[in-house]
């Protein structure tokens, strides 16, 4: 952990509000150690700016563990930064060189509307979640735990979609603002399961059709939501949300 | 004050029974006519909103984050506790009590454990219908691990994500109601007042941290599931966001404030690392299982790890507690690698460390099969220090990491303000003086799936059921408050006056915690803490500068106002550390040591939970004593050796 201390640009993204307009704003640091998380370099910008009396940059943020999946912004042009698999919390200024400059703004997208500086508007997400991404169960006296038989491979699947944030940084990658990564972790997390066939039929078809309403576009296999997704899902899971679709649109008992 | 814990008469076993029998029902067609508001939405504020919805109530449900997934359970990383005896190795509801009692160090109401005991086994088949991704054996069974302070494999968990899927389960489960309609969801709002009227809570103030507008919600009940204080230390492993705003307003509205100072240091978090440094990062208690924990035997040792042979290596909880080992619990852990950094066995470039080994274990069974269990951990790990623990030992050092005390609540969960409940993190009911490892999922879980829905009827029932509004003047007094305490805080700003930043006083307030309040402590530095607090609250009022306006989105009048309360608060929590002249769980009084400096209770003294009461600002706060009584277990003292 060898830390030394580097200079930076800084060129980060201001607007006061989703109607307002946006500029970027330019900031140089110094003696920035490398052993700083990217947020601890953005925390020291503002109490420099605060202690200037100017305005310090809005920016969400809440466990900088890598999992609550509040924070995200692009970096020099990408989701979350340059590290693979890797929160914009969880990356670090080691990866950055002396004199580098670093372009900030938000994630940008139809389907999240821009609230402050860096803040946007993940509503929609959850939307999406209340349209179709639960299994209708409702608390009381279910089945003991093992009377469900789950093959290891397929729990550890299921797992695999399941570990999605929510961070939107798929949306915000994608070049036709396509929420599908995001919905179709949910959709094949509970796909794979045995608890998620009773509304196997319906669910992907709600999902789907509340992302479209919610200004989110098609998947056209770009790919560049994997690239970006901090948690590694794969776009293997848009094939089983579209397998899901189809068999629920050709259904007829729902 | 009175202190009515409403433990129902009886066998311990059947405690549970007889209160859910002789709760008052509602009737289901009048259900729809009341309204609960809840604050917060992790485990224990989502899964009671979904479950009090899917009873037929109506739900208000707040949230600071923009969504309610983001909540602080999502952080846990470990399992959660069940006395399922899934592997037949001598668990049972009454050990998973007995285990949670004593790692309590009998500090907690035996009643409310074993009722915790009881429905752990329901959470788990509840989560699993779910959908929870819960890990697996290969023949399909649930997996369990074993954690600290237990001798049987009782924890169940999702990789090291156990905190994450459960919540996205209640989550989900919730956000289905949203769907019906049965749960109103308000995000990015902070709770700022519970609303007190004729002596019971109507309802609460927010701040809606979009438009900065102070608004008013009424109900029938209002619930609190805000989590714990940690973050009073400033440094500690809670989100950034986590504070003690709502608990802290609700005992200056005559919510009794019960053992503020039970606070646990985690031992495995990575150690600090700057002065810029934001938050701690914790490193999951399930590493202790296959991590041996050591220091170099000498002082100042600076080799690399690799380099020094066995036997110039302590493995200190080996050898001093052979039979848990390294498994001993989180406050015993916590405190002796404290004992082995002062001593200046302490590893890494601050000597704040000591080494979790994972070499013998990769040794034993095989990168594959411990990447496989710890992979994101040490994936983690790696990101923040730039090592890999596979190949290096890793370095951790205790951090704050959770809050036993909280608001005092009675075994239906009812705080001493009549309609207002606490649950989870931010009541003070289960873990005594020390929670075990996957407890707290467990806890906030059973709280919101199966207490409070049965609990709240029988409150509910005795309400008239008439719609409420936000008319009375109550509500209006609150709101003038709020706005006050804003202008105050904004005044230094425009006149010019503010030179420091909110982080400047939070970061110096969680000094002197850490300092004098922290893993041990004793008379003279609590009483230097009650005098330094005050202090810095004055200077903070004095000179905070916070840019920006009370009517739009501003994260630093947000901070302020956390802080402000925490500045208050932590002279609480000292009081309370220095009237508790035992040391108990994690709280650990250097005048109160066996001769093996382990923590020496006195029982005859302090058996009791200490309940504060607000008493008006600048006059003093009273505590009241709701004593411990122990019929099935016998309090003894601890021993893992």
């Amino acid at each position: 952990m060898a830390s030394k201390n580097i200079n930076i640009l800084v060129k980060i993204w201001r607007q006061n509000g989703p109607l307002a307009q946006g500029a970027f704003e330019e900031h140089a640091l110094k003696d920035i150690s490398t052993d700083m998380s990217f947020l601890e370099m953005i925390d020291v910008l503002n109490e420099w700016l605060t202690r200037k009396g100017l305005e310090p940059i809005a920016f969400d943020h809440d466990c900088r563990e890598g999992i609550c999946g509040m924070c995200g912004a692009m970096v020099n042009g990408t989701a979350h930064g340059p590290d693979k698999e890797t929160t914009l919390c969880q990356l670090h200024m080691r990866r950055f060189k002396d004199g580098d400059t670093i372009v900030i703004e938000p994630f940008r997208t139809q389907g999240f509307p821009i609230v402050k500086d860096l803040i946007i508007d993940r509503s929609a997400l959850d939307r999406i979640i209340a349209a179709g991404g639960f299994v209708s169960v409702n608390t009381g006296s279910p089945q003991d735990g093992n009377t469900i038989l789950i093959p290891q491979h397929v729990a550890e699947q299921a797992m695999d979609a399941a570990a999605c944030i929510g961070c939107g940084a798929c949306a915000a990658a994608c070049p036709n603002g396509s929420a599908m990564l995001f919905a179709s972790a949910k959709v094949s997390q509970l796909a794979l399961l045995p608890q998620g066939q009773q509304e196997a039929k319906k669910r992907a078809i709600n999902m789907v059709l509340q992302m479209d309403k919610d200004g989110f576009g098609n998947c056209s296999n770009h790919r560049e939501c994997e690239n970006v997704c901090p948690k590694g899902i794969t776009i293997r899971n848009i094939a089983r949300l579209n397998r899901e679709f189809m068999k629920g649109s050709f259904a007829i008992d729902h | 004050m009175q202190l009515d814990s409403k433990i129902p008469e009886g066998p311990l076993a059947e405690k549970w029974d007889k209160c859910r029998f002789s709760n008052k029902l509602v009737n289901p067609a009048n259900k729809r006519k009341y309204e609960v508001i809840i604050v917060g939405t992790g485990l224990a504020g989502a899964s009671a909103a979904a479950t009090l919805a899917e009873l037929g109530y109506n739900v208000k449900s707040f949230c600071i984050q923009d969504s309610p997934r983001r909540a602080h359970s999502i952080a846990a990383q470990g399992g959660i506790n069940a006395a399922k005896n899934y592997q037949g190795d001598g668990d049972s509801i009454f050990r998973l009590f007995y285990d949670t009692v004593k790692g309590g160090d009998f500090r907690a109401r035996e009643a409310n454990v074993y009722r915790l005991a009881q429905v752990s086994n329901n959470i788990i088949d509840q989560c699993v219908a779910q959908g929870v991704p819960f890990a697996r054996e290969y023949g399909g069974t649930l997996a369990n691990r074993s954690f600290g302070g237990a001798q049987v494999s009782r924890t169940f968990y999702a990789r090291g994500q156990t905190g994450q899927q459960l919540l996205l389960g209640a989550y989900s489960a919730m956000m289905r109601q949203v769907a019906t309609g049965k749960v109103q969801m308000y995000t990015r709002r902070e709770m700022m007042d519970v609303v007190v009227v004729d002596g019971v809570a109507r309802g609460i103030v927010c701040r809606n941290l979009i438009t900065g507008e102070i608004e008013k919600y009424s109900a029938h009940a209002v619930v609190l599931a805000t989590g714990g204080y940690g973050n009073v230390y400033f440094l500690s492993t809670n989100a950034m966001a986590s504070n003690v705003t709502a608990s802290w307003r609700a005992y200056k509205r005559g919510a009794g404030f019960a053992n503020p100072c039970y606070v646990q240091i985690h031992p495995t978090c990575i150690p600090v690392h700057g002065d810029y440094q934001s938050k701690l990062t914790l490193m999951s208690e399930s590493l202790r299982n296959d991590g041996r924990v050591w220091v170099p035997k000498k002082a100042g040792d600076t080799r690399k790890a690799s380099d020094i042979p066995m036997d110039e290596r302590d493995y200190y909880l080996e050898r001093k507690y052979p039979s848990f080992g390294n498994l001993v619990p989180r406050d015993v852990a916590s405190r002796n690698a404290k004992e082995m950094c002062d001593a200046g066995l302490g590893v890494g470039e601050t000597g704040l460390g000591v080494y979790l080994d994972f070499s013998d274990a990769i040794k034993r069974d095989g990168l594959d099969v411990i990447m496989r269990k710890y992979g994101n951990l040490f994936q983690m790990y790696e990101k923040i220090v730039d090592t890999d623990p596979a190949k290096e030992p890793m370095m951790i050092y205790p951090a704050v990491h959770y809050t036993m005390g909280g608001l005092w609540v009675d075994y239906h969960l009812m705080t001493t303000l009549p309609g207002l409940y606490a649950t989870g993190e931010c009541n003070f009911s289960d873990h005594g003086a020390n929670r075990l490892g996957a407890s707290a999922l467990m806890q906030g879980l059973a709280d919101g799936y199966f207490v409070l829905p049965y609990t709240i009827g029988n409150y509910l029932a005795t309400v008239a059921p008439t719609p409420t509004d936000t008319n009375d003047a109550a509500f209006d007094q609150s709101v003038e408050m709020v706005k006050d305490q804003t202008e105050k805080l904004m005044k230094n700003t425009r006149s010019g006056k503010g030179k420091e930043t909110v982080d400047h006083y939070h970061r110096e307030l969680g000094k002197v915690m850490w300092d004098n309040c922290g893993m041990a402590r004793n008379a003279e530095g609590l009483k230097t803490a009650i005098n330094k607090i005050p202090e810095i609250r004055a200077e903070f009022w004095e000179n905070v500068t916070v840019p920006g306006s009370g009517q739009e989105l501003n994260q630093s009048l947000e901070r302020a106002g956390r802080v402000a309360d925490f500045l208050e608060f932590a002279e609480l929590l000292a009081k309370d550390a220095l009237a508790r002249e035992e040391s108990c769980g994690g709280h650990f009084r250097e005048e109160s040591q066996t001769d093996e400096h382990e923590a020496k209770r006195d029982d005859e003294n302090f058996s009791h939970v200490s309940v504060w009461e607000y008493k008006g600002e600048g006059t003093e706060p009273v505590m009241h004593k709701e004593p411990l009584t122990f019929e099935n277990v016998t309090p003894s003292q601890r021993s893992y050796k």
